[in-house]
């Protein structure tokens, strides 16, 4: 679980240009961490290279937080 | 205005005549490297080698741009011989004309497989790259049908005028990453397209149109080539009608 944090924080730093110490599990995607529509489109396909599983769009529009996504790739992978 | 596109990558479908060979030339010309694509590679390769006899850097690619399988392949096949593509020119087009009255719905789906669908499948492909690069350029190459319509058209004025609609689409969501998208519309250029529709509508052409001619590749290629460029960069969403005036 901690190591899937891990990966998953570092795909999200390099998709939104955030540091480390500003992604923590509480973190909204759209409002803390200034991300668009399209931002957030590309975190997710970059997490379903990273992790190699699909994440159905359905599922996306349930993902607000740090903590949403990265509990929902742990459950994946 | 000198157009300098070196270590741009470029694809342009439907590139091994008319108007897309004009554009694969002009590009190269510009000294970017252009992906010659059409549906047979010896095809393709007629563009290329007339490229790199000229001296630029060109490659072949067969592509059938209706199929997402053979979409995808043709453009990783893009990627991996000259890199992430930045200006892709939606080209590919096909007429089956006649009248609604009698058109089979294989007519209907074939022009709109190819040249609209065609369009969204090779942008898709296409968008990842440039938004990482957070710069592209995709222009789609309408017509004045799509405009204005055509007896004996519908398929092909239905597909060219929702390439519109997918030009005015592509700009607002990729805006925010540097990437424009723009069509041009040409009236009547000079190629085998138009080769059959004879004399008498040429001559026509000629006598309304207040340019007093029909249009060529080349015109074509140049407004293509202008909103590829930098300076053009805060132009998206818009159709460049390129006709002579033919439809003033």
């Amino acid at each position: 679980m901690a190591e899937v944090f891990d990966r998953v924080r570092k795909v999200i730093c390099e998709q939104l240009s955030v540091t480390e110490g500003e992604v923590s599990e509480d973190k909204r995607f759209q409002e803390d961490l200034n991300a668009d529509s399209l931002d957030v489109v590309e975190l997710i396909m970059a997490l379903e290279e990273e992790f190699g599983i699909e994440i159905p769009d359905d599922d996306v529009a349930n993902m607000k937080t740090v903590g949403d996504v990265s509990g929902y790739v742990a459950s994946k992978v | 205005m000198t157009i300098d596109l070196s270590g741009k990558v470029v694809a342009v479908t439907g590139a091994s005549r008319g108007i897309g060979a004009a554009i694969a030339e002009a590009f190269a010309h510009a000294g970017a490297s252009v992906a010659c694509m059409a549906t047979s590679e010896a095809n393709a390769a007629k563009t290329r080698d007339a490229i790199v006899a000229a001296g630029g850097t060109a490659a072949a690619f067969a592509v059938n741009v209706a199929d997402e399988e053979s979409v995808k392949l043709a453009f990783s096949g893009v990627e991996a011989d000259l890199g992430p593509i930045s200006i892709l020119v939606n080209n590919a087009g096909v007429t089956r004309d006649g009248l609604m009255m009698r058109m089979k719905s294989e007519d209907w789906d074939m022009v709109l497989d190819v040249n609209l669908k065609g369009a969204y499948l090779c942008t898709q492909a296409v968008m990842k790259s440039m938004m990482k690069a957070r710069w592209g350029r995709i222009i789609n190459i309408s017509s004045v049908i799509g405009q204005h319509g055509a007896a004996g058209q519908a398929n092909y004025a239905a597909s060219k005028a929702g390439l519109l609609g997918l030009t005015m689409s592509t700009a607002k969501e990729l805006g925010s990453r540097g990437i424009t998208c723009n069509a041009i519309a040409p009236g009547f250029i000079e190629t085998d397209m138009t080769h059959d529709l004879g004399e008498d509508f040429k001559t026509h052409v000629q006598n309304t149109a207040p340019a007093g001619r029909l249009g060529t590749p080349e015109d074509i290629a140049a407004p293509v080539l202008f909103l590829a460029s930098e300076p053009a960069s805060y132009i998206t969403g818009q159709t460049l009608t390129v006709d002579g005036g033919l439809f003033l």
